[in-house]
């Protein structure tokens, strides 16, 4: 190896430790908006949103979360899942016009946002089954 | 010079910015309805929020303070910070000190973290549901986390409810 490639190596190696996110980044981070929410979100044929909270609930104790806070006028339940690693996860619901649901949920794995969309497609998945409603997909 | 370069790698790679989510995360696992019939049990009656009453009661029986509380939806979520020390570990820590390993951190203290929530039986209109869970985190001796996980020793269920039973004045039958 030459002393040329090294230094190459050497280079990348720090500029790669120094592409993770300053400790203020942080604060506001985040994806796109329009992307996050678009994978976050899906829209159900109900207007019951209490029952949709209730089912919510019931889905969280399913996956093996505790709920830690929930509040029933502003449909908002967080909870945590404690199996060797934390995932803490807020959905909130509102009414999209006389008979639909908007359930949006975001989740943090350890110290991570997830973007991914595959997770939240796995939870819309296990709440359907719950509340025995197609998820909708949301322009 | 090669090992020095694979070190790099290496390093670049632990620090490396996006960790994987385990893929079972948000699925229901198959062990799914065998969990939800071990925490939960059929209350013979229509009164919800007695029946919530009576396991924040139960709850503070046990030194538990409560997080969290909704009626509407019918949760509680209560925690309690209490000794983790184990003997056994603390005998393997002692075996490898004499050994030269050095001081071995061990289990120190725990959160344990407990929610109930009590919700209407949809095969029944007689009665209501009520389930439990139990969390738990570990911290060692160094003040680092070494453990978090829910607890699945049914034991553990039977007991609460059995408590909640005497508390509440009614009889908890499986479901």
């Amino acid at each position: 190896m030459t002393k040329n490639s090294f230094i190459f190596a050497f280079t990348v190696t720090i500029a790669l430790l120094t592409g993770c996110a300053s400790q203020n980044s942080h604060v506001l981070a985040g994806g796109s908006q329009v992307e996050l929410r678009s994978i976050q979100t899906r829209s159900f044929d109900s207007n019951d949103r209490t029952k949709m909270l209730r089912s919510i609930v019931a889905t969280t104790q399913d996956l093996g979360f505790i709920v830690d806070k929930a509040d029933s006028d502003l449909g908002t339940v967080t909870a945590t899942k404690l199996s060797g690693y934390q995932i803490r996860m807020t959905i909130t619901v509102r009414p999209k016009g006389d008979s639909q649901l908007l359930v949006r949920a975001n989740a943090t794995y350890n110290l991570q946002a997830i973007e991914d969309p595959q997770p939240y497609q796995d939870f819309f998945n296990s709440l359907s089954k719950a509340v025995f409603l197609t998820a909708h997909n949301v322009d | 010079m090669k090992n020095f370069t694979l070190l790099c790698v290496i390093i670049a790679g632990l620090v490396g910015c996006t960790p994987t989510i385990p893929k079972d995360a948000f699925k229901l696992s198959p062990t799914s309805l065998e969990d939800r019939q071990l925490q939960s049990r059929k209350f013979d009656t229509l009164d919800r929020k007695v029946l919530l009453a009576s396991g924040a009661a139960v709850l503070q029986d046990m030194g538990y303070a409560l997080d969290e509380s909704n009626a509407t939806l019918g949760i509680l979520t209560a925690s309690k910070k209490a000794d983790a020390t184990d003997g056994a570990q603390i005998a393997g820590a002692v075996v490898v000190a004499l050994l030269g390993g050095g001081a071995m951190p061990v289990d120190k203290e725990q959160k344990i973290r407990i929610s109930l929530v009590v919700n209407e039986n949809l095969s029944d209109s007689e009665s209501s549901i009520a389930r439990i869970s139990f969390q738990r985190i570990v911290w060692n001796t160094q003040g680092q986390i070494s453990r978090v996980e829910t607890l699945k020793e049914p034991d553990l269920y039977q007991g609460f409810f059995e408590k909640l039973s005497k508390s509440a004045f009614l009889e908890a039958h499986l479901i």
